[in-house]
């Protein structure tokens, strides 16, 4: 059929693109993936090699600078805080929540706002009604509002976290599904799967999944950045994990009222979280170059 | 113009209304005692006992949501078991300065951030350019409690120019707006640039040129009126971000506004509080957005009331 | 033969020819460069100009080697299809060459001046005052946020410093000149709220808001109903008819040439093929594209006459060796695919007072003309 061609015609085009797209990638896009990368390799393997006790104390050894030796004759690195734990320790515990808290809620909130956006999109009617409305007042109602709202009314814990963040981010991944979902279901070789008698849930799964996969990987690059500011910003307030829990938030909070002494402790945890969010950031934006050549200026 | 206002001001009412729902659902349907969470933790069972009479704890959930719309209605949120008094009331007066602290951070971020995308447009490409889009996609990376730290560190301790917190002076307000807009200024500039370059290749500036009109005018006239359009639709969503995102700043400050006393609630499980900063911080939001409606109309004079 | 009806209103016109009545007449804007009289020098010229992309303007040819003399008093069309090169050149007389393009050898010169190197102040000089331009698209070239008068009046108060209240009078008699009704009302109102064929009348205002020495048209009512196309044709020659401006028309559409050039040059692929007064060109084409042009106007005299051009102009780049034109043309020889024919005055033409001589640049004109009397047919 006709538009069948048409609409195969500009994904060649696109899947051509991409793949000289992908030969150009921009240095930073390169830079943005090592950092990732030592990021996720810290936060697997770092609290094994370098574990964190956060109920230690070690008071000779308290507010030691970058660089300055314990009284063991060991170097601290990024020095140490005010119970004289060291810095870099610390980070390393961090990281692992950080990364764990940015991929659970990504994969949660993801999953369920595919299944919403796919749903709606899809069958349209009153489903997409009552989703999309639903949407519009969550989006109406600044999410960092939200996240602290249910954060406080849930308690302090990783799993309420994720939750908490899965509820604020869903609406962006439904949006998308469902943009995808209903840009792919009108389209020539969905109807004629309909023609042949398959069932729906057969259609969206072989048919009009694979279109959102794209978009919503894009999308899930962008909120994994927003998810780890979200969470460190919640542990800031003493609203994200729980005090025996590491979390850059949580360290920076702590560092406060050490400013005057001991800049290293807050200044290390949100060094490492602008460089880890400014890595996801370009290479989101990457993705976004390679899928969609348009949005370049 | 009033069909248009009357249905703006319907899906406003729809979204709040919406939003108040949302935080009823909420708050109620936390597991654990609500009573409890009205009054405190550390309640004596009598306490409990009259709480739960007093706000119909004990009736049926759709009567304690009839009651509680009735009572935002009225104004009603309740008392707060912390502050005392009505929870409205100590809301509404830590607004101003929250309001103070959104205003000073737009005003700031139009300030260099129109000009600054201006002066890229100007060379796309060139150094500025460069430095700008690099720095907005910093901007937006660094957290903004730390951004505020940092701040703190350097021009109130290092320096000594600028007041950490608020000490009654108008120069405390510098510092947390600093903070509130800086992620947002490299945001806003390459809005501006990128609208400015799309405005500047159309045909009515080549017939400015034609004419013999200077580029500075060409950009800052005949395409900067052209850009208003867009760039007053996204102050009013700045304004409405600022103001959310105060909550954090006003923490970082102890800037005195409605963030900071949202925050105090929540840890103190105030939930009357809490409401009543939501539901003030929400309805701002929602008149914001409905107040870039109206200004949209204004100024766009190909808009007539039958786009509305 | 005759000239080729052109259609509607034409048909019970012939064509205008006002060159006698223009050079008798006193140049009435007052401008030191022109002169009376036939040796009267051009408003703007221009030798040998190549204009392209990339590089120095020389990676990608669009206009190659094109000579054109703009005369006071006289209207000289530039024909061809779109991708001819005519639009660039147009663009090259204001400096205005879109980004990327520039002129790569040859001279463009107005009033008299080489306009090689100028700064974008002294282009901004020349603006307005000795070339201005009619653009084809009148709601695209309109800013949709002003009103029509201010940005009419802007010209006025920027180049002049008119004062506000002078500006607008002066406004407002001008849009009464180039036919606006109730000029005093429309001064206030935004482009959308006029019509096409009004917004084209205030764009031509705008132009002539300085009494410019030369007037580019470009496609000037290719974006307009039929109907109103004729008024604005009428308006541009009455204009300049009054002014003794030179004037360039830039069309695609012989019918619209024919109503107001008195010269004409026919553009193909970067080249001016033919050029001469618009009598000599039309009655007795030399050129087999300017043939095929002519051949492709309906005429309602003959129907079934209408003879398109096979195939497509080449595009920048891709342009053959030798004759830019051979690969569609019926009178195609050999010489034609390895040599370009230069542009060269027909031996039997009488000079013309602005275009110079009948001239075209063809291997075969001979044969052309002779079936333009119909004595060959093209093997």
């Amino acid at each position: 059929m006709s538009s069948t061609a048409a609409a195969d015609r500009p994904a060649a085009a696109r899947t051509r693109s991409a793949l000289g797209a992908a030969r150009r990638v921009p240095v930073r896009v390169w830079i943005g993936g090592g950092v990732l990368a030592l990021f996720v390799l810290a936060a697997v393997v770092g609290p094994v090699l370098h574990p964190y006790d956060p109920v230690a104390t070690d008071l000779p050894n308290r507010l030691l600078a970058p660089g300055e030796r314990t009284e063991a004759g060991a170097v601290a690195w990024l020095g140490t805080d005010q119970m004289g734990r060291d810095l870099l320790a610390n980070l390393l515990a961090g990281s692992r929540i950080s990364l764990l808290v940015a991929c659970a809620t990504v994969l949660v909130g993801g999953a369920v706002g595919l299944v919403v956006g796919l749903v709606s999109g899809y069958f349209g009617g009153w489903p997409d009604t009552i989703a999309s409305r639903v949407g519009d007042i969550q989006l109406a109602f600044p999410s960092i509002l939200l996240a602290i709202l249910l954060a406080g009314v849930l308690g302090p814990s990783v799993t309420n976290i994720v939750v908490t963040l899965a509820i604020t981010r869903w609406v962006v991944f439904a949006r998308v599904a469902r943009a995808s979902a209903m840009a792919t279901r009108r389209l020539d070789f969905v109807d004629s799967a309909r023609v042949l008698g398959a069932g729906h849930i057969r259609i969206m799964v072989r048919h009009v999944l694979p279109s959102c996969w794209q978009p919503l990987l894009v999308a899930a690059t962008v909120q994994v950045g927003l998810v780890m500011v979200a969470e460190a910003s919640l542990s800031f307030l003493g609203l994200g994990v729980p005090v025996d829990t590491s979390s850059w938030g949580a360290t920076v909070s702590v560092g406060r009222d050490y400013l005057g002494s001991a800049w290293w402790i807050s200044t290390m945890p949100a060094v490492a979280l602008a460089l880890v969010v400014t890595a996801v950031g370009v290479i989101g934006d990457g993705f976004r170059d390679v899928s969609d050549p348009r949005s370049r200026i | 113009m009033g069909a248009f206002l009357a249905k703006r001001l319907a899906q406003a009412v729809v979204v709040a209304f919406g939003a108040l729902t949302l935080v009823f659902v909420i708050v109620r349907a936390v597991p654990g005692d609500p009573a409890k969470l009205i009054v405190g933790p550390d309640a004596s069972a009598g306490q409990l006992e009259s709480v739960r009479s007093d706000f119909g704890l004990d009736d049926p959930l759709w009567r304690q949501y009839v009651d509680h719309l009735g009572g935002i209605v009225r104004g009603d949120l309740g008392d707060s078991w912390r502050l005392g008094g009505s929870a409205l009331t100590n809301t509404l007066e830590r607004f101003p300065a929250t309001l103070t602290l959104a205003l000073a951070a737009l005003v700031l971020t139009v300030a260099i951030g129109i000009p600054l995308g201006m002066l890229c447009a100007r060379r796309p490409g060139k150094v500025l350019d460069l430095v700008v889009s690099t720095g907005s996609l910093a901007g937006q990376a660094i957290p903004s409690f730390w951004l505020g730290i940092v701040l703190i560190l350097l021009f109130a301790r290092h320096l000594d120019w600028l007041p950490a917190t608020v000490d009654g002076s108008p120069a405390a307000v510098l510092l947390p707006a600093l903070t509130l807009s800086l992620p947002f200024i490299g945001w806003l500039a390459r809005l501006v640039r990128s609208s400015a370059l799309e405005e500047g290749a159309k045909d009515y500036a080549r017939t400015a040129r034609a004419k013999g009109v200077p580029e500075g005018t060409i950009q800052y006239v005949h395409v900067g009126r052209n850009i208003a359009i867009p760039v007053v639709t996204v102050l009013g969503l700045l304004m409405g971000n600022f103001i959310a995102n105060a909550v954090i700043i006003e923490v970082v400050f102890s800037w005195p506004g409605i963030g900071s006393l949202m925050v105090d609630a929540i840890t103190n499980r105030d939930y009357a509080v809490v409401e009543a900063a939501i539901l003030t911080i929400t309805l701002s939001y929602i008149v914001l957005n409905l107040f870039v409606d109206v200004v949209y109309f204004v100024i766009d004079p190909r808009l007539t009331p039958e786009d509305a | 033969m005759p000239v080729p009806d052109m259609g509607g209103e034409q048909r019970a016109m012939p064509v205008p020819d006002m060159s006698g009545e223009q050079r008798a007449m006193p140049s009435t804007a007052g401008d030191g460069a022109r002169t009376t009289g036939a040796e009267r020098s051009p408003a703007a010229r221009l030798r040998g100009v190549h204009i392209g992309f990339g590089g120095r303007g020389d990676e990608l040819p669009v206009v190659r080697g094109v000579d054109l003399d703009l005369v006071p008093g006289r209207v000289t069309a530039l024909v061809g299809e779109s991708g001819s090169g005519k639009s660039l050149t147009a663009l090259a007389l204001m400096g205005l060459l879109p980004a990327g393009a520039r002129v790569g050898a040859g001279s463009v010169e107005i009033d008299g001046r080489d306009t090689a190197g100028f700064t974008d102040a002294q282009w901004r000089r020349l603006r307005g005052t000795k070339v201005a331009m009619v653009f084809q698209d009148p709601m695209a070239a309109l800013n949709p946020s002003f009103t029509v008068g201010w940005q009419i009046a802007e010209t006025l108060r920027r180049r002049r410093g008119t004062g506000r209240r002078a500006a607008r009078e002066q406004t407002v008699e001008l849009m009464r000149t180039v036919g606006i009704p109730d000029a005093e009302h429309k001064y206030r109102e935004y482009p959308h709220e006029f019509s096409g064929g009004m917004r084209q009348r205030a764009v031509i205002a705008m132009a002539l808001t300085l009494d410019p020495a030369v007037l580019l048209a470009d496609e000037p009512t290719t974006a307009l109903d039929v109907t109103v196309q004729a008024q604005i044709l009428r308006l541009l020659a009455a204009r300049q008819a009054d002014t003794g401006m030179a004037m360039l028309l830039v069309s695609h559409d012989l019918g619209v040439v024919a109503r107001v050039a008195q010269d004409v040059a026919v553009m193909y692929a970067g080249r001016i093929v033919e050029t001469g007064a618009l009598d000599d060109v039309y009655t007795s084409p030399a050129h087999p594209y300017t043939r095929g042009l002519l051949d492709a106007v309906p005429d309602p005299a003959r129907p079934g006459r209408l003879v398109p051009i096979d195939g497509q102009p080449p595009a920048p780049g891709h342009r053959p060796a030798g004759c830019a034109f051979a690969p569609r043309c019926p009178y195609a020889t050999e010489t034609c695919r390895t040599d370009d024919p230069p542009l060269v005055p027909l031996a039997a033409s009488r000079p013309g007072p602005a275009t110079g001589q009948h001239s075209v640049a063809c291997h075969h004109s001979d044969r052309v003309l002779a079936r333009a009397t119909g004595t060959e047919v093209p093997s």
